[in-house]
């Protein structure tokens, strides 16, 4: 994964995401905080028993929508360094990460909003689907529509 | 702009592609049309996807359409369910 222009990491990926990693690339002497926040995969939906997940996406439209997603963010928190929006893809077994925010900056009070943010606006932007296999069959994780005021 | 009959080539993710079969779902259309009415056509050409009907999303051109988005011939169109990331 590389960094864009920005120094941002903007991904999907099929590999397993390495949190800690991306974190020491990320982070420079100005920074001063550092928030990061995965999802990853729970052991039921709905107390039925999951066993694994697979997910895919509309990889383009995804990759435009997460780097509109690191866009807002900059926009709403001047002061933010750099961050990364990382989705994983395929197939993931139970507590494996599916998601990565990472926001960085001097001080910790955009880190904590701005990866709260980031998270909220990739489930509703961001073109992905979760297939859920359980042990007795599967679903398809009814998601949310995006809201259009584009 | 003259109208034409074209093969729209929809893209199809989540639970359409698992309905329709496969990664594209074309379907003849007259341009310019607008995602409302490709959708109806889809809808229409796949009637598997007519349950779902209500809660589909269009986009064009990797951007969320509206009812009346404008499509033309060599847009690109997906058609998707309500979306499941994080």
């Amino acid at each position: 994964m590389e960094l864009d222009s920005a120094g941002d990491i903007i991904a999907l990926t099929p590999e397993p995401i390495d949190t800690p990693g991306i974190v020491r690339r990320l982070v420079r002497a100005r920074v001063g905080a550092v928030a990061t926040f995965e999802g990853v995969v729970r052991d039921n939906l709905h107390g039925r028993r999951t066993r694994h997940l697979d997910y895919e996406a509309y990889e383009p439209m995804a990759l435009k929508m997460l780097r509109r997603v690191a866009a807002e963010m900059r926009a709403n928190h001047p002061d933010l360094d750099r961050l990364a929006l990382i989705h994983r893809l395929g197939r993931l077994q139970l507590s494996e990460t599916s998601v990565l925010v990472v926001a960085t900056s001097p001080h910790r009070a955009t880190a904590f909003d701005a990866c709260r943010f980031g998270i909220d606006r990739i489930k509703t932007l961001v073109p992905i689907w979760k297939h859920e296999h359980f042990e007795d069959g599967d679903v398809w994780v009814e998601g949310v529509r995006p809201t259009l005021d584009l | 702009m003259k109208a034409d009959r074209v093969l729209l080539n929809i893209l199809v993710f989540g639970q359409c592609r698992a309905l329709v079969g496969a990664d594209v779902a074309p379907v003849m259309v007259v341009v310019p049309t607008t995602a409302a009415s490709a959708l109806d056509a889809v809808c229409d050409q796949y009637p598997q996807l007519a349950p779902l009907r209500s809660s589909l999303l269009v986009a064009v051109n990797e951007d969320y359409a509206r009812a009346e988005t404008p499509i033309n011939a060599g847009d690109e169109v997906a058609v998707f369910p309500p979306i499941a990331g994080g």
